[in-house]
């Protein structure tokens, strides 16, 4: 039902604009430019006045399917709920105005609230040190693994040039240790979704650098052995790297510190709820145990009697370096900062506690629909899978099948075909800020999508129905990348090339 | 039910080989991994000249869904990559056991030898798998 939005293009018309708002170029400006780097022609741009833009990029905003408008089951895995509050502060004058090169001494305020952001985060994570400066997670996985490098070799311990990673890692954690020049050894987990100790026992040896694991796993249950996973992997000289993706689960509960674990990388735009839309800009802080906190990358805020200061490679002369110029994404790291002062100790703990109770309200209604969760035996943590692999065989559909239809329901859809090793997989995350209700709403659209799988197939095989486009081509999607407007390429043939 | 050739050799991870009588091996994913992974948009083969061992990842089929590693079921050198793939990475989803094969590897001598499954073993794995 919903119409066409035209390109910008295609909105305005040769000549029209707001020109008289434009500066006016100095009449020598291009003096200085050699001809042969000059255009020939001008670009074709769109040439729209200002209300037919505004008009344009206001219809398309209203078409956003986002957390403001809709129930947004990816969780804190892609985005939670941002505060309103935390952009608010963070958006005072006294914080955007701040030069970076802003002298140590007017700067005390943004760095006390940095350090506090340092103090809190070792807190929550059970660790030694931190370090806020990468600016994404991969960022953030890379200083990690990193450090673990460092550590080795600032012991002669040349001969490690493995990193073990469970079969349920997110893929980013084999590329990071690709990333950083080991090799990696992939262990399988066993079908309650815990790692396998035999497996692990038998990969680990003097050349284990170390193991990256989330925990909970992206299989949406808490790894039961923890504890001697700890034993085996420092038992044989490597180290453990958290990754902290899922750490919205066991905030104020359970500490990667307290389990053994040397490095951990915290997505700030995700637990902390920062907001990252369009790609970024991200956080990744990193926390360290003692034995790798010589390796932090730099700066970091350290205090001395009141007074605060960046340290540098002056005070970690066994630094990694540095990941970015100046000191990460200091307004996002803002943001973080008011949202765990927002919480406090106890909103932490209610954070993680709402966000699994969410979670495994949800996987217990559905499951008494008749949908299968993968790890029936497991309690979720704050998300949880349900594999369609029955549905599939049944009624010959398939888990997009139902993502597109839950559009059409008034939903975002879960994250789909995810992690891979459960076939025809839903991966759902409701977050703690939902209310019963909305969870509520959500199994009756589910339960309606499993009466149309008997009743109304094609409806479901054909959905989504009432979005701005239908289901897209995602094969061609994915093979042709070229996404100029057909217009464009014309027009410039015309201007006589 | 998938098309599992009879005269073919399988691995638990979803390959298949073909054994030519020159000593030389085929290699490629299984009707069964195909279809699981959905359509073929990207796929990355292993250089000629490389070596490649038998479970380590030698190729990556990237489909709408995922990026997969593919894990060479044979030990030896690659001798030949089907590179028409580059352009139409959809053959392996049409027909995955023969213009969808993805190298074909000179066999080390003597050594490396996986454990590799018949195709009434293969079989038997999918039909446990889909239960």
């Amino acid at each position: 039902m919903a119409m066409r939005e035209p390109t910008i293009f295609e909105c305005g018309a040769p000549q029209r604009g707001a020109s008289d708002q434009w500066p006016t170029p100095a009449p020598d400006a291009m003096a200085d430019i050699p001809p042969r780097l000059r255009r020939e022609r001008r670009p074709r741009l769109p040439e729209a006045s200002e209300l037919d833009v505004v008009r344009h990029f206001t219809r398309l905003s209203q078409r956003n399917f986002c957390i403001d408008t809709h129930f947004y089951p990816l969780g804190s895995c892609t985005m939670k709920y941002n505060p309103k509050a935390c952009n608010q502060y963070a958006m005072l004058p006294e914080f955007l105005g701040r030069h970076p090169l802003a002298p140590v001494a007017s700067s005390q305020g943004m760095l006390r609230c940095l350090h506090e952001l340092q103090e809190i985060l070792k807190s929550v994570t059970g660790m030694s040190a931190v370090s806020l400066v990468p600016m994404a997670g991969a960022q953030g996985e890379f200083a990690g693994v990193s450090m673990i490098r460092a550590y080795h070799r600032a012991r002669g311990d040349l001969g490690r040039d493995e990193i073990v990673v469970p079969e349920a890692a997110h893929g980013t954690n084999p590329a990071t240790a690709t990333m950083c020049g080991y090799r990696v050894r992939e262990i399988p987990v066993n079908a309650d979704g815990d790692v396998d100790l035999a497996a692990l026992r038998a990969a680990v040896g003097p050349r284990t650098a170390g193991i990256m694991l989330t925990n909970p796993s992206t299989l949406g249950v808490f790894e039961r052995h923890i504890v001697e996973i700890e034993q085996i992997v420092h038992g044989a000289g490597g180290l453990l790297y958290y990754d902290g993706a899922n750490l919205n689960a066991i905030l104020g509960r359970v500490r990667p510190g307290d389990m053994g674990f040397d490095v951990i990388h915290m997505n700030l735009h995700k637990t902390f709820s920062t907001p990252h839309g369009g790609g970024g800009p991200g956080a990744g802080a990193v926390g360290v145990s003692n034995r790798l906190a010589p390796f932090l990358p730099i700066p970091i805020v350290g205090e001395d009697d009141g007074r605060y200061r960046w340290l540098d490679e002056h005070d970690l002369p066994q630094t990694i370096g540095r990941l970015s110029t100046f000191m990460g994404n200091v307004g996002v790291l803002l943001r973080a900062y008011i949202y765990v002062r927002m919480l406090g100790r106890d909103g932490m703990r209610a954070v993680a506690d709402h966000a699994t109770l969410n979670a495994n309200y949800l996987c217990a209604r559905l499951a008494a629909l008749g949908f299968d969760p993968a790890y029936p035996s497991r309690r979720a943590s704050h998300e949880f899978l349900i594999t369609l692999k029955r549905q599939a065989r049944l009624y010959e559909i398939t888990a997009m099948d139902v993502a597109k239809r839950l559009l059409d329901l008034g939903f975002h859809a879960p994250t789909t075909y995810f992690p891979l090793i459960v076939p025809e997989c839903l991966l759902i995350e409701p977050t703690e800020t939902e209310s019963k209700a909305t969870l509520d709403a959500f199994v009756d659209a589910m339960a309606r999508i499993l009466a149309e799988m008997q009743s109304d197939r094609e409806r479901l095989k054909s959905a989504p129905h009432t979005m701005p486009v239908r289901r897209l081509d995602d094969v061609r999607a994915a093979k042709q990348l070229d996404l100029t407007w057909p217009g464009a390429p014309a027009a410039a043939e015309s201007a006589g090339a | 039910m998938s098309n599992v050739p009879a005269e073919l050799e399988y691995t638990e991870a979803h390959e298949w080989i073909r054994r030519l009588p020159d000593g030389t091996a085929e290699v490629g994913i299984t009707d069964h991994a195909q279809h699981a992974l959905g359509d073929i948009v990207y796929v990355e083969l292993p250089e000629v000249g490389r070596a490649v061992n038998a479970g380590e990842a030698c190729a990556v089929v990237e489909s709408v869904k995922s990026a997969s590693d593919v894990y060479s079921p044979v030990s030896g050198e690659v001798i030949a990559r089907n590179g028409a793939l580059e352009t139409t990475p959809e053959a392996i989803n049409q027909d995955p056991y023969g213009a969808g094969w993805m190298m074909r590897v000179r066999l080390a001598p003597g050594g490396g030898e996986p454990k590799t499954l018949s195709a009434a073993a293969y079989t038997e794995l999918l039909s446990r798998e889909s239960d």
